[in-house]
């Protein structure tokens, strides 16, 4: 029998709050090396504050996060995001006074373990567009590029640990296909993603886990197959 | 005005200039990434010429004292942000104005204290003591010469680290979206304290390079600190390039309005801010 992977990130009782509004209310959310989870809920379910609270950019007021077996509930965030996570926040987090390339390089540095599987010249590789583009100031690119460059910049830090909040978000159909098309690449890749998005079929088939927010707790977390056999829960909860 | 007498004014305002950019630079950096506005900066400046004053006094060597008042500024500028200035990030500018301006009152009395309240002077250092011989009345100071090609080495260098290096690229990106530098990995809240820190050694330095030129005395702080925030409105606030061309506009206007309109001269740097402000509103420079 193998041992299970190694559980790169763990929240455990997580409670956030907002000044006086209480966002999470006992969140447990685990992910494992190598696993793609997507966490799915309506707007305002606190998806994101579990992600900024699980990276210390706000703090739980009760609960733990764990990253890779060590306690960080109070570490800083780059403590955090340097055991090997990368982090592609809703909005997308370009600089607006940076060109292209400056933001690949000022980003790219040896993953956890000294990897260095990551390149520009392999972001570039994966994302062609980007390469056309390099001397541009970030905020000039459309959307669907600046969206390549958060997940190139985030692939360049060579993670363990991918977290993608609202990939595809306000993107043209044809352009998710493109950023869907490098997730499973990456999947492929053996990093492990947590995934949130509002396109439900795609993450059923891309994830090996779902998980499911509503009010601030987590109302389901199982398999996929399961979830795609009971519209009833997806209706409820997620609401397609 | 003769073309000798043109000339030694030039690179008088040049090496003014210089020095006004050093100080600038760290203001406009300071308050452009970090949105602070440091009203202590000038007291950076004033005690950085008094612990070169001190240092000088008592072991006779200016590059002793330079070097000195560098590291002091440096390890003050960053308990400061450490202990003060990091904390007021998220204020606005009034917090910031009232605990930079207690700052002032701070340093002021403490040099003071440590110093009393004369003028004081050192000589410049023999080796650059004599001066290169342009006509019969006129002359370049080497010192002047000396603290003219320090301060445009400095610039470049200070050019070449935030266009360049990735320490510059973190510290341009924290200026956009301080919490996506450090969910890159970075430690923001450190970063911010060197820049702090590199702004405060930078002033003392200018502070203590000038300390032969001009003499050591209370208040010598609250006057430059004027003058650089016009600098810093003059080139666009958070911009380096602006500060570069603020400083040796401001440089040049101050050193020609004192030869030529000596009854004009405390006004003439205001009327060129106002003249560029009509002209741009956000200065030479502004960043987009």
């Amino acid at each position: 029998m193998t041992a299970a992977p190694e559980v790169l990130v763990a929240g455990k009782g997580l409670h956030t709050y907002y000044g006086y509004s209480h966002v999470l209310h006992g969140v447990d959310f685990s992910v494992r090396a190598g696993e793609t989870v997507c966490l799915m809920g309506r707007n305002g379910m606190g998806k994101t504050t579990l992600l900024r609270t699980l990276l210390g950019h706000v703090r739980a007021r009760r609960g733990t996060v764990h990253v890779r077996g060590e306690d960080m509930t109070q570490a800083r965030t780059s403590r955090i995001i340097r055991k090997g996570i990368a982090y592609v926040p809703e909005g997308r987090g370009i600089f607006a006074n940076l060109t292209v390339r400056e933001h690949l390089v000022m980003a790219a540095r040896p993953g956890f373990d000294g990897r260095n599987e990551w390149t520009i010249e392999r972001v570039l590789a994966s994302f062609p567009r980007l390469s056309e583009r390099l001397t541009s100031q970030g905020t000039n690119l459309s959307g669907g590029e600046q969206q390549m460059l958060a997940i190139g910049r985030a692939l360049l830090t060579n993670p363990d640990l991918l977290i993608l909040d609202e990939a595809t978000e306000g993107l043209a159909p044809l352009i998710r296909q493109q950023i869907w098309f490098v997730v499973h690449d990456i999947k492929e890749t053996g990093i492990a993603t947590i995934i949130v998005d509002k396109n439900v079929d795609v993450l059923l088939d891309l994830s090996d886990r779902a998980t499911i927010m509503v009010k601030g707790e987590i109302v389901y977390d199982g398999d996929c197959d399961t979830l795609r056999h009971s519209p009833d829960i997806l209706n409820t909860h997620v609401g397609i | 005005m003769s073309l000798s007498l043109f000339l030694v004014q030039v690179f008088n305002g040049l090496q003014y200039g210089l020095i006004l950019f050093l100080i600038a630079s760290g203001l406009t950096l300071i308050f452009g990434i970090m949105g602070i506005i440091n009203l202590a900066h000038g007291a950076f400046y004033m005690l950085g010429a008094y612990v070169a004053f001190g240092i000088a006094q008592s072991s006779g060597s200016l590059v002793l004292a330079v070097l000195g008042a560098v590291a002091t500024m440096a390890a003050l500028g960053f308990v400061i942000e450490r202990v003060l200035i990091g904390r007021l990030y998220n204020r606005n500018h009034l917090d910031q104005v009232l605990i930079t301006f207690g700052l002032i009152l701070v340093f002021d009395e403490a040099q003071r204290i440590i110093w009393g309240s004369d003028v004081h002077s050192v000589a410049i250092p023999p080796a650059l003591s004599s001066s290169f011989q342009v006509s019969d009345i006129m002359a370049f100071s080497y010192y002047r010469i000396f603290v003219t090609v320090v301060c445009a080495v400095l610039a470049v260098t200070m050019a070449l680290v935030i266009q360049k290096t990735k320490l510059g690229m973190w510290i341009r990106a924290g200026a956009s979206n301080r919490e996506m530098v450090s969910s890159l990995g970075v430690d923001i809240n450190m970063l911010f304290a060197l820049v702090f820190a590199a702004g405060a050694a930078l002033t003392g330095f200018a502070g203590a390079i000038s300390v032969p030129l001009t003499s050591v005395s209370p208040g010598m702080g609250d006057a430059i600190i004027i003058i650089s925030f016009v600098v810093v409105v003059i080139g666009g606030v958070g911009s380096i390039k602006g500060a570069f061309f603020g400083a040796l506009l401001i440089g040049l206007a101050d050193t020609f309005g004192r030869v030529l309109l000596p009854q004009f001269s405390s006004f003439l740097v205001y009327a060129i801010m106002a003249g560029v402000l009509l002209w741009r509103p956000q200065g030479l420079f502004a960043r987009a």
